[in-house]
């Protein structure tokens, strides 16, 4: 942490724990019985409880939204960009809560956490649990934190995906919604990807059919090669040919040369899938992209999304990126144009950006200042 | 954009607590006296992001696209109002705009500047270059005016659509003469119109 970070920063924050003794009746029909998340919190709860505002972390991301976890932590929670004071989700105006989902990999029950029942890790045999799943736990967290209601529900990709899950499942508890880089469901291709993601895991001889824990093992090329997947379509084509292009990391073209070439992008790559692996869970990402691929909001109206939005009392923010083609903008359209159809209060832009899906976590003026612009409207 | 004329008017005609959509909202300036005056359920198209934020500052709700697209979004809404307020000579389709607009809304109301100003035709007859204004200060090559009409060349496009006009009004300094001669003496032009 550097004078410069903690400028607009919330500073050093520490994740608290909650636990739920009382059992949770998954959307699978099992049942999980009691259950504990991770949570981080940032700016004060006002008296009267009006400010508080939930943000809902994507596939790979966790309860650590903002700030730094000690004086010499020198990278900040994943969505500092946009959480803080004087920043767009304005730490001096909101409470803002953010929990790790159940299911996920950094404290909240999940696989890699204990089942009581067996006194082993849950490996493979932890439920698939599913976006409403997770609203319901994100329910129990609000009122153990003392929230009847949210100023604003908050997310990007699959955290825009809870959002708009909160807008439908318990309206009277949502006012304002935020989705960004979203979709009210995944396109084909888009499950596809996720597929060659979980194929990669499966077929590493370290899989051991999800149990590695007990293997005392890590699917750890499958892993990395899953993210590498993952990663190649959150970013731009023209955002890595800036980056990258066709220079060398090493090695040349040069017969004489001992040293094969090795492309920067491939070297990108390779690291972006080792650092995933040193800190994500393989059952997790199985699980996450599972409950991605099966998210599919128009179910609620019998496959249409105007009809499923009915209910909704929010007022929406919609927002996409230019160059996003996981998440592309005409999912976002599909959206506000759904949205307008039932008659709801919307606001939609499509930001121009060469970032890819990934523009939703980046540093982006007019991005940023559409949101501040839109959160003014948040009474606290 | 107060000085223009046309503002007023749109106020005027718009319905109290109706549903308007604002094409071409700008910064939202007139949705939010609208929303103000005539406390309209309102909604604001613009394609500008500079436009869109200054818009949701003022607490709007902003759809981001470009209204010669078809507006095939808002197929089955029903506006008690569409507007487009000096933004039809930017269109390059203003014909097929206009009849979407009439299908979308129970009325709609279009204001433009009237290119058969006398200023305008005296600058050109005189000095034989494209009118250069105060409210309209661009060279002919980088306007994005491209489509400039007079209040005859609207009422004649009207006609051709089969667009009735309900109500129009003339904006000048001139008064009378611009009721009387609107299309020489009218600096602006308002229209109410609806599909026949």
């Amino acid at each position: 942490m550097t004078q410069t970070n903690l400028k607009n920063s919330v500073g050093v924050v520490s994740p608290q724990r909650a636990h739920f003794p009382e059992p949770l009746y998954l959307e699978s029909g099992e049942v999980l019985d009691g259950f504990e998340l991770i949570y981080e919190t940032y700016g004060e709860l006002s008296a009267d409880g009006s400010n508080a505002v939930l943000v809902c972390h994507a596939l790979s991301g966790n309860h650590h939204a903002a700030g730094f976890h000690s004086e010499s932590d020198t990278k900040p929670g994943w969505w500092d960009t946009v959480i803080g004071p004087g920043k767009p989700i304005d730490t001096n105006r909101f409470f803002v809560v953010c929990p790790n989902n159940i299911g996920g990999c950094d404290g909240s029950t999940g696989p890699s956490s204990l089942c009581e029942a067996t006194g082993e890790p849950w490996g493979s045999h932890f439920p698939q649990v599913t976006v409403a799943d997770w609203v319901e736990t994100q329910k129990r967290l609000a009122e153990h934190l003392n929230i009847q209601h949210w100023a604003a529900v908050i997310g990007g990709s699959l955290g825009g995906m809870q959002a708009l899950e909160w807008s439908v499942r318990y309206p009277d508890w949502v006012s304002h919604c935020v989705a960004i880089a979203a979709a009210p469901g995944l396109t084909a291709q888009n499950i596809a990807f996720n597929e060659i993601a979980r194929q990669a895991i499966f077929s590493d001889p370290e899989w051991h059919d999800g149990n590695y824990l007990e293997a005392d093992s890590n699917p750890a090329q499958g892993m990395a090669l899953a993210r590498m997947v993952g990663h190649l379509t959150y970013m731009s084509a023209d955002k890595m040919t800036d980056r990258f292009g066709r220079e060398l990391r090493q090695g040349s073209f040069d017969p004489q040369d001992d040293e094969e070439p090795v492309f920067q992008v491939e070297s990108y790559l390779r690291y972006q899938g080792s650092q995933f692996v040193s800190r994500f869970d393989a059952n997790t990402y199985v699980l996450m992209t599972r409950a991605l691929d099966r998210f599919d909001l128009s179910a609620r109206g019998q496959g249409d999304l105007t009809e499923a939005l009915r209910d909704a009392s929010a007022e929406f923010l919609i927002i996409s990126f230019s160059s996003d083609w996981r998440f592309a903008p005409s999912r976002s359209q599909e959206m506000a144009n759904a949205l307008l159809s039932a008659e709801k209060r919307v606001t939609y832009s499509d930001i121009e950006s060469d970032a890819g899906h990934d523009a939703f976590l980046l540093d982006d003026a007019n991005y940023l200042a559409l949101f501040s612009a839109w959160m003014g409207r948040v009474a606290t | 954009m107060m000085q223009r004329g046309d503002i007023d008017t749109i106020v005027s005609w718009v319905p109290e607590g109706g549903k308007v959509l604002d094409l071409g909202c700008g910064d939202g300036e007139l949705l939010h006296r609208l929303q103000a005056e005539k406390r309209v359920e309102g909604l604001g198209v613009d394609i500008d992001p500079a436009n869109i934020i200054a818009a949701v500052s003022k607490g709007l709700c902003v759809v981001q696209q470009d209204m010669e697209d078809g507006l095939l979004n808002f197929e089955g809404s029903r506006f008690d109002a569409v507007i487009i307020a000096y933004s039809l000579q930017v269109l390059e389709r203003p014909h097929a705009v206009l009849e979407r607009i009439v299908s979308i809304g129970n009325e709609a109301i279009v204001t433009f500047p009237n290119f058969g100003h006398w200023r305008s035709r005296l600058s050109l007859l005189l000095s034989g270059r494209m009118p250069k204004t105060k409210a309209l200060p661009y060279s002919w090559f980088d306007t994005p005016n491209i489509h400039f009409c007079t209040v005859a060349d609207f009422e004649t496009l009207c006609k051709d659509l089969n667009i009735v006009v309900v109500e129009r009004r003339m904006s000048s300094r001139a008064g009378l003469l611009a009721q009387l001669w609107p299309n020489l003496f009218a600096k602006s032009a308002s229209y109410r119109i609806t599909r026949r």
